[in-house]
C-alpha cells in the first residue's frame, strides 16, 4: 500500500513504512548537502535512518543557495 | 604600528575580523563574478541561503564550492521567512547543513517593503538563543525593537539603512543617530538598503561598526570592482570616524591666515 506525501510542494507517492533515508536516496538526493523539515519540524540528519514517512506529510529538502 | 596593518578589532560574538564589510552571495550573473567580488570584497563574512531545489538542479554547486574556498566565515540567514517558527526551523536546519550556530534572523513583515516584524524578530531571538544560537537580526532602525533585542541576548544588531535592494542609502538619519548614540557598545552593522560606496562611508562616519549589502555589489555593471569600491568606502569611513569628523559651521571660517593679508590697505 502507498502513501502520498508532498516533496517540495510537488505531491508523490511512497511506499508505506519507507524511511526518510531511503526516500531522499529514492528522490536523487543521495550524498547531496541538503537538510529536511517534515510538517514544519526540523528533522536532525542523525535521524534519517529510523524516520518512518506518513500519509500527509509536508516535507521540505533544502539545499545552499546564495544569500543576502 | 604599521598604517598598512588591518586593525582586527571587529568582534562580533568573541570572534576578531579585519574587515568590517560583509558580503552577500546572490543575483550575480555568474559564481565566477560572486567569487572575485568577494576576493576584491575583502570581506571575511559572506551571508547565504537555504532553499527548495531540484535534485538534479546542480546550478547552486559552484557557488557553494567558491564560498568554501573563500574560507570566509558563513552567516547564513533565515531570508524570507514570514513566521517565527519558519524562522527558527530554517535557522535549525542551517545550522546543521553550514555547521554553525551563526544565524542573521530575518522575519518579514510585510511584502511590500520586506520590513522586518519587530514582534516576530524578538520572539524567534528568544527561542533561537535558548537553542544555542548566536543571532544577527536584521532589524528596523527602531531605538526599542533594539534593545529588547540586546535584552533577548543578542549581541549584534544589523539595523537596516533602506528596505532590501533599493539602493536609497540611510533612509532615516535621525533615527540611525539615535541608535548609536543610545547603543555605543554593542556592534551595529548597517544592513541592506545600500546603493553606493559614499552611502557605506557616510554609515561608518556615523560610527557604525559595519556594512553588509549584496544588490549593490551583485547589480553592478562590474561587481569585483564594485565590491572594491566599497571596501574602500567602508575602510575610509571608519579611519574618519576614528578621526572625529569637525563640526559643522553656518558661516565660512577662512582656512588661510588673515594676518598678512596682501593688497589690504587701511583707507
Amino acid at each position: 500500500m502507498n502513501i502520498q506525501l508532498s516533496v517540495n510542494n510537488e505531491l508523490t507517492e511512497l511506499a508505506d513504512s519507507t524511511l526518510l533515508s531511503d526516500a531522499l536516496k529514492l528522490w536523487g538526493y543521495g550524498d547531496s548537502k541538503i537538510a529536511v523539515a517534515i510538517n514544519g519540524e526540523f528533522v536532525p540528519r542523525s535521524t534519517y535512518r529510523e524516520h518512518l514517512l506518513q500519509q500527509g506529510d509536508l516535507i521540505d529538502i533544502v539545499k545552499p543557495v546564495g544569500g543576502g | 604600528m604599521s598604517m598598512t596593518t588591518p586593525e582586527k578589532d571587529f568582534t562580533l560574538y568573541g570572534e576578531h575580523f579585519s574587515s568590517r564589510f560583509l558580503l552577500g552571495t546572490a543575483l550575480y550573473a555568474s559564481p565566477q563574478l560572486m567569487r572575485d567580488s568577494i576576493t576584491q570584497s575583502r570581506c571575511e563574512i559572506v551571508t547565504l541561503g537555504l532553499r527548495r531545489q531540484n535534485p538534479a538542479n546542480r546550478d547552486g554547486d559552484a557557488i557553494w564550492q567558491y564560498i568554501q574556498e573563500s574560507g570566509c566565515r558563513l552567516l547564513p540567514n533565515t531570508a524570507g521567512c514570514k513566521s517565527v517558527k519558519e524562522a527558527v526551523t530554517l535557522a535549525e536546519m542551517s545550522r546543521e547543513i553550514f555547521n554553525t550556530d551563526w544565524i542573521k534572523l530575518e522575519v518579514v513583515g510585510d511584502d511590500y517593503n520586506l520590513q522586518p516584524d519587530p514582534f516576530g524578530l524578538v520572539e524567534a531571538a528568544v527561542i533561537l538563543i535558548k537553542k544555542g544560537f548566536k543571532v544577527l537580526p536584521y532589524c528596523t532602525d527602531d531605538l526599542i525593537l533594539c534593545k529588547r533585542l540586546l535584552d533577548v541576548g543578542c549581541e549584534v544588531l544589523m539595523p537596516w539603512g533602506s528596505p532590501i535592494g533599493t539602493g536609497q542609502g540611510l533612509l532615516n538619519r535621525y533615527n540611525l543617530r539615535t541608535l548609536r548614540e543610545r547603543i555605543k557598545d554593542v556592534p551595529m552593522i548597517i544592513d541592506a538598503g545600500l546603493g553606493a560606496p559614499s552611502q557605506a562611508t557616510e554609515a561608518m562616519e556615523m560610527g557604525f561598526d559595519g556594512i553588509l549589502l549584496n544588490t549593490a555589489v551583485a547589480k553592478a555593471h562590474n561587481p569585483p570592482l564594485m565590491a572594491e569600491a566599497f571596501a574602500d568606502a567602508i575602510d575610509a569611513g571608519r579611519k574618519a570616524f576614528k578621526a572625529g569628523l569637525m563640526q559643522k559651521r553656518q558661516t565660512a571660517s577662512p582656512s588661510t591666515p588673515t594676518i598678512g593679508q596682501p593688497f589690504w590697505h587701511q583707507q
